[in-house]
């Protein structure tokens, strides 16, 4: 029978079913960090049990911790004591744990990949609603809650209930100038940012054929802001080779056996989804958002809608209130006084490349404020060693240490009550990158031009 | 997990779409270790200035609404995984969160927790609303055993969906945990076949 890229790797990890549809299904490996774990650990002490399978768990210090001075105790008094528990459980479970320094520490969801511990055909949960970004590898990857983690910790198996399946083909040749980031902007804009709701998708054309694992693995991440609960691309060449040779990727003949069933893994020709969205990669642009959610995007030459053409006018306005935005007018032009470049979604050493050949031998705008923060130690050690740390402090940026830092604002590195921020993470929501903050999302490229003019532009322009 | 049981309650109204769970809980509140304590910061930047003084015009700063319903616009709970959220509701007392449209992490994460998710259609949500907005004290019933939600005054009723395992989970308190852990022949008999 014909199956779905996701059927066949789901289909491998049902262990029992369960009256009225759900499935007991088996994890593969677990990421975890400080501020979802705490309480899934003290679970298990009060249920008196052990990890089931603690080198199918590895931890990460990300969300709460400094992007300075990390060889420093941590400042912040509930924040040193979130991450120093992190630290104590994985200790007391036997769990694998890369505490701030670590040369293996990073954000979740960077780490993992570029230590080879995600390959594909596997399940991995996290809690954490951006772990989608593996499924770049074809895998089936998402977000769980604090009492999920803690059925992983206990049992290495989930309760689910199967989702419905969509596919998003983009076909054609991106632009100059135009990036992953763009194309799923551009999609959440179209699907809205509930449309994906129920459904697990796969990522599927030429379009995205054509991009690195690092731009897969942007696409996926965002899946998530559209409801979806996770997305996938069918593993190829490309994957084969950026899996090969990493720290806990299965070497030689182990690699060779392991590759054979990856190459299985694709959506049989005749296979049916639930829902089907295509889309032609000429018709994308530089994207922005104006609005709260990731859905509200527009492209960054167009306008914000019009009142009269909202479903939803109440939201709609609270939104632009929020944001300081009239319905109808432009972004392009729009003065900016903050840009964060970083997070899960634009952190990799692509995209820092990226930014560093574009503000090479430019200075950033005087008023802005301009923040590049890797998303891992690996990620920083390339930095250095290409030089491109010293492109960024010579343009006036302020280059950090690893962490999801700005994106949600759970540290020090906020954005103040109603200033605007470029940002590359995945989140415009109210407050998300402090209270009273202004996010609109965008690309690494979009983000950079931005520092430099000191104003949104678009960035095919200043390419030429 | 406590039982859940039936409930005659009036309710909340938060007529916004897309309510986020960073909005429910700032992810600058999370950085507690335990699951305590979360309700004092449920909703914190749309209920407190930053000199943490109550804002006026939000609807739990409100004293003519109370209750442990909590009704709310479509795609509800959208966002991040963090289960603080459902823990925020709970602790500051609601029991039930109605919408057109709950997101699927929140949804699960709610039912976790002893937290029903009751979705109705964007109609009766509608409905809902004006029961409330011409009656603060409307009450209403929610009957988990007969999946029904029921506006007293008229006693117009829907009856809503929940997957009938999880609903035995919530009537007996019972966690996802303990049924997993009965399965554990079956998890190293999947385990040794795959090996």
């Amino acid at each position: 029978m014909s199956k779905t890229l996701f059927d066949k790797i789901w289909d491998a990890h049902v262990v029992a079913q369960v009256e009225g549809g759900t499935e007991v299904l088996y994890i593969d490996q677990q990421f975890i960090h400080e501020v979802t774990s705490p309480q899934a650990f003290a679970g298990l002490e009060k249920r008196g049990i052990q990890v089931a399978r603690p080198q199918q768990t590895v931890a990460t210090a990300d969300h709460n911790v400094p992007t300075k001075n990390q060889h420093l105790p941590i400042n912040e008094e509930l924040s040193r004591f979130q991450v120093n528990k992190l630290a104590e459980n994985c200790e007391k479970f036997g769990v694998d744990y890369y505490g701030l320094g670590h040369h293996h520490n990073g954000i979740v969801h960077v780490i993992g990949p570029e230590l080879g511990i995600t390959q594909p055909g596997m399940t991995i949960v996290c809690g954490d609603s951006h772990t989608s970004t593996h499924g770049a590898f074809g895998t089936i990857a998402f977000g769980i809650g604090t009492s999920q983690v803690e059925q992983v910790l206990a049992t290495q198996c989930l309760l689910q209930k199967r989702p419905k399946r969509m596919r998003i083909t983009v076909d054609g040749k991106l632009s100059k100038g135009v990036l992953a980031k763009d194309i799923i902007l551009y999609i959440i804009s179209k699907l809205t940012a509930s449309g994906g709701t129920g459904y697990f998708v796969e990522y599927a054309g030429s379009a995205i054929r054509e991009l690195s694992m690092e731009g897969r693995m942007t696409i996926c991440n965002m899946s998530i802001e559209m409801g979806a609960r996770g997305g996938l691309i069918a593993p190829d060449e490309k994957t084969f080779e950026y899996v090969k040779g990493r720290k806990f990727a299965p070497k030689g003949e182990a690699f060779d056996q392991k590759k054979a069933y990856w190459e299985t893994l694709f959506t049989d020709e005749d296979a049916v989804f639930d829902k089907e969205f295509n889309f032609p990669a000429e018709d994308i642009e530089p994207m922005v958002t104006y609005g709260t959610n990731p859905g509200m995007g527009i492209k960054i030459t167009g306008n914000i809608p019009k009142m009269e053409d909202v479903d939803n006018p109440t939201t709609f306005a609270k939104s632009l209130e929020y944001m300081g935005l009239k319905a109808g007018e432009q972004l392009l032009g729009k003065s900016i006084d903050y840009v964060f470049i970083g997070s899960c979604t634009n952190s990799r050493i692509e995209d820092l490349r990226l930014v560093a050949d574009y503000v090479r031998g430019k200075k950033k705008a005087e008023h802005v404020n301009a923040m590049i923060v890797p998303g891992s130690q690996q990620v920083m050690a390339q930095v250095q060693e290409e030089g491109l740390d010293q492109i960024f402090r010579e343009a006036g940026f302020d280059f950090r240490e690893p962490g999801c830092s700005a994106c949600l604002g759970m540290n020090e590195d906020k954005v103040p009550k109603g200033k605007y921020c470029v940002s590359t993470s995945n989140r415009n929501f109210e407050g998300r990158q402090g209270p009273g903050a202004r996010t609109i999302l965008a690309s690494p490229l979009v983000a950079a031009a931005t520092a430099i003019e000191g104003r949104i532009v678009d960035v095919r322009e200043a390419l030429n | 997990m406590d039982k859940f049981k039936k409930i005659n309650s009036t309710a909340v109204p938060i007529p916004i779409e897309e309510v986020d769970t960073d909005q429910i809980i700032p992810a600058r509140f999370l950085k507690a270790t335990t699951r305590d304590g979360f309700g004092d910061n449920l909703f914190r930047d749309w209920r407190y200035n930053s000199d943490d003084s109550p804002k006026e015009d939000f609807i739990l700063n409100n004293p003519t609404y109370s209750g442990t319903i909590l009704v709310a616009g479509k795609n509800f709970g959208c966002g991040s995984s963090r289960e603080h959220a459902a823990w925020a509701l709970y602790d500051y007392g609601f029991k039930v969160v109605v919408s057109s449209f709950f997101a699927d992490i929140f949804r699960g994460n709610a039912l976790n927790n002893g937290l029903l998710p009751v979705q109705v259609s964007e109609a009766f949500l509608h409905d809902i609303f004006t029961a409330i907005e011409n009656a603060p004290q409307a009450e209403f019933v929610v009957d988990l055993e007969a999946q029904t939600f029921t506006i007293a005054a008229t006693g117009q009723s829907t009856s809503f969906e929940i997957d009938p395992y999880k609903k035995m989970c919530l009537i007996n308190g019972y966690d996802d945990i303990d049924y997993l852990l009965s399965l554990e022949d079956e998890i190293k008999a999947y385990e040794a076949q795959r090996a």
